[in-house]
């Protein structure tokens, strides 16, 4: 019983992996196709990076990211600490709004976005371009935010309240007892938050899509235009990049976590 | 001697509409241990976050050296805190979290590693610096939160029940380092805790808290030899509370008879409540006591017996060395020194045993006899 269990999850993930194992092997493919290994190369990560056009959509989704999870962050983390500080019903209502967005459909938030920026631009600052990187990052930050304030929160509840007393206690004005006390006791959980908010921007297609303009085009996006075509094998060498890139980003995140778990559990033992 | 350092005058606070503190005026002395005692929601907490500065009074006010100080936010007080649960700042080393008020307040990094050190050496942590505050014991984490307020040469040391959450063994070695630190540093104690027996054991003040008022200061041996009304009596201590009518100066009347006591100044036949403390009550021949009663339950205590005595529906606890089995008629012997005389209170009727007094008792004895001769009290204490 405990073999067959062991079996089907092996199963389970060989499944869930799969599509990452043809593209991995399809990326030192020296065909055209991904139907039939023809032989070994590195010819399509040299291509890659020959090719300033694709690497440029590559730096602008990092770009994107960065700055949408630096928003983010910033914006949520405060939020957090709003939230913190509301008691009873109200905290629970905000805390539902929160959660909202989460499980929203994607397209119905770029299709509100969208709508919502053009009639600002068309009716408030006359304007018939708005759409462009301003847009897009204002999109990625609202349905980062989200996911940056459920990460902070539980630090934030787990936190004694008296450190911040004791802060001023020990000379610290509010402000600076912040820095000083409650801020690396959130900082796990702010990283954390910045991940995932960077990672959710860099993949994200649906929400991009309604707001973006081809002054700003980041790397989902111009796939997507691929997808009736042929997709240059080059591609995949950067989708496997980019897998190995976030896995090494979890695998941090992970440490991080796992780190500040025995910290506590060891704090709760003494 | 010493002089004044804080005091509050007609200090109020109101949370919600509810009053957690009823016009507080109390002062603390230069260098003295003062412990506010009470029971939990006695306000004592709340009175020492006002002088910490983390709440502010709805009324009256806060004077530090005679200067107002209500509006002076916590950073700004010349007073260190010890909190309940040490909220020490788990990201930081013992080092640093005794170093923490020096950084902030910028003095040399010399100076710095030469008063942390004494403070380590102080509270006894040496070798521990290194450490976070996740591998300390409870113990070693009290001792922690005790050096870095004191690190800062505070003129008040503020203690919020700092010994709560230790082991009784642990808190008595606590005790006596407590008091050793603050007489070896000079510094003024304000401690809080709702333990009786800690507050008598270090404090060179005690102030006793119920209901958001003060009931009480005096020295230990005040409050435990002269409680002000029933609420201390019963709180500190345990104490067979009566009904008594204070006949004259110097004489009490309870349980039909009168007894001399050492009590003077009240009106003539003013009721009043009489405390008795079960330790002061010597058990003699049935034949030679001033009351008689029957032993219903005897519990070992170690040093003593808690010897519980029937008389005729009152009961009274007793404690004694020696051993009186259940179901056995004694007497019992009261001096004028054993016997305290209290105003009535709000408190009357709710502490101690005397709402079944039996009325019956009258016809034991001669109702007329003064109990304890007619000598004057004081010749009554020279006896003892």
């Amino acid at each position: 019983m405990r073999r067959l269990g062991k079996i089907w999850t092996f199963i389970v993930y060989l499944f869930l992996y799969a599509p990452m194992i043809v593209l991995f092997v399809g990326s030192f493919n020296n065909g055209k196709d991904l139907s039939e290994f023809e032989g070994f190369t590195l010819a399509n990560y040299a291509d890659l990076f020959r090719d300033s056009h694709s690497l440029g959509l590559l730096l602008n989704s990092v770009i994107l990211g960065l700055a949408s999870a630096a928003l983010a962050t910033l914006l949520g983390t405060v939020a957090a600490l709003g939230i913190h500080s509301l008691r009873g019903r109200i905290r629970s209502l905000v805390m539902t709004l929160t959660n909202i967005p989460l499980v929203n459909p994607e397209i119905v938030t770029g299709i509100s976005l969208s709508l919502l920026f053009v009639f600002i631009g068309r009716y408030m600052l006359g304007t018939e371009n708005i759409l462009g990187f301003g847009t897009l990052l204002i999109a990625h930050v609202t349905f980062n935010l989200p996911y940056v304030i459920l990460s902070v929160m539980p630090k934030l509840r787990q936190t004694d309240p008296s450190l911040m007393d004791a802060a001023q206690d020990l000379g610290c004005t509010p402000l600076k007892g912040f820095f000083k006390v409650l801020l690396p006791q959130l900082l796990p959980g702010i990283i954390s938050g910045a991940i995932m908010a960077f990672t959710m921007s860099l993949d994200d297609f649906v929400i991009s899509y309604f707001t973006y303009s081809s002054k700003f085009v980041t790397l989902p996006v111009e796939i997507y235009t691929y997808t009736r075509k042929q997709i240059p094998p080059m591609f995949y060498s950067m989708f496997t990049l980019m897998f190995f890139l976030i896995l090494f980003v979890m695998i941090g995140m992970n440490i991080v976590q796992a780190r500040d778990e025995d910290r506590r559990k060891k704090h709760i033992k003494a | 001697m010493s002089k004044e350092l804080i005091r509050l005058v007609d200090c109020r606070m109101d949370f919600d509409g509810e009053t957690v503190l009823d016009s507080i005026n109390i002062y603390f002395n230069d260098s003295e241990f003062l412990t506010l005692l009470g029971p939990s929601g006695c306000g004592k907490t709340t009175t020492l976050r006002i002088i910490g500065g983390f709440l502010q009074p709805t009324s009256g006010d806060v004077l530090f050296d005679g200067v107002r100080i209500n509006d002076v936010p916590p950073h700004k007080r010349r007073v260190n805190t010890v909190f309940q649960k040490y909220a020490l700042f788990p990201h930081l080393n013992v080092f640093e979290n005794i170093a923490f008020g020096l950084r902030i307040a910028k003095v040399p990094e010399a100076e710095i590693r030469e008063r942390v050190a004494e403070m380590i050496g102080i509270v006894s942590l040496k070798g521990f610096e290194k450490r976070k505050p996740g591998q300390l014991s409870g113990g070693q984490q009290q001792r922690v939160a005790i050096a870095r307020a004191l690190v800062n040469r505070p003129k008040v040391l503020l203690l919020d029940e700092p010994l709560g959450a230790l082991d009784l063994r642990l808190r008595k070695d606590m005790q006596n380092e407590l008091k050793r630190i603050q007489q070896q540093l000079g510094i003024t104690f304000i401690y809080v805790t709702h333990d009786q027996e800690e507050a008598l054991a270090m404090s060179d003040t005690v102030v006793v808290m119920d209901r958001g008022r003060i009931q009480q200061i005096g020295t230990p041996e005040d409050i435990y030899n002269e409680p002000k009304n029933a609420f201390v009596a019963d709180f500190i201590g345990e104490s067979n509370i009566l009904d008594g009518v204070m006949r004259a100066d110097y004489v009490v009347e309870f349980f039909g008879r009168k007894f001399r006591c050492l009590d003077r100044g009240f009106a003539k036949d003013e009721p009043v409540d009489v405390v008795i403390r079960p330790e002061d009550v010597d058990i003699v021949p049935p034949d030679s006591g001033h009351l008689c009663g029957t032993v219903t339950s005897v519990t070992f205590k170690g040093v003593h017996y808690d010897t519980i005595v029937d008389f005729r529906g009152f009961k009274w606890l007793i404690q004694t060395t020696d051993l009186h089995q259940p179901g056995e008629y004694i007497g019992i012997k009261l001096t004028p020194n054993d016997i305290h005389v209290m105003k009535k209170s709000v408190y009357s009727g709710m502490f101690g045993d005397y709402s079944s007094y039996s009325a019956e008792y009258d016809e034991i004895n001669d109702p007329d006899a003064v109990i304890g001769g007619e000598e004057s009290p004081e010749e009554a204490l020279n006896e003892e």
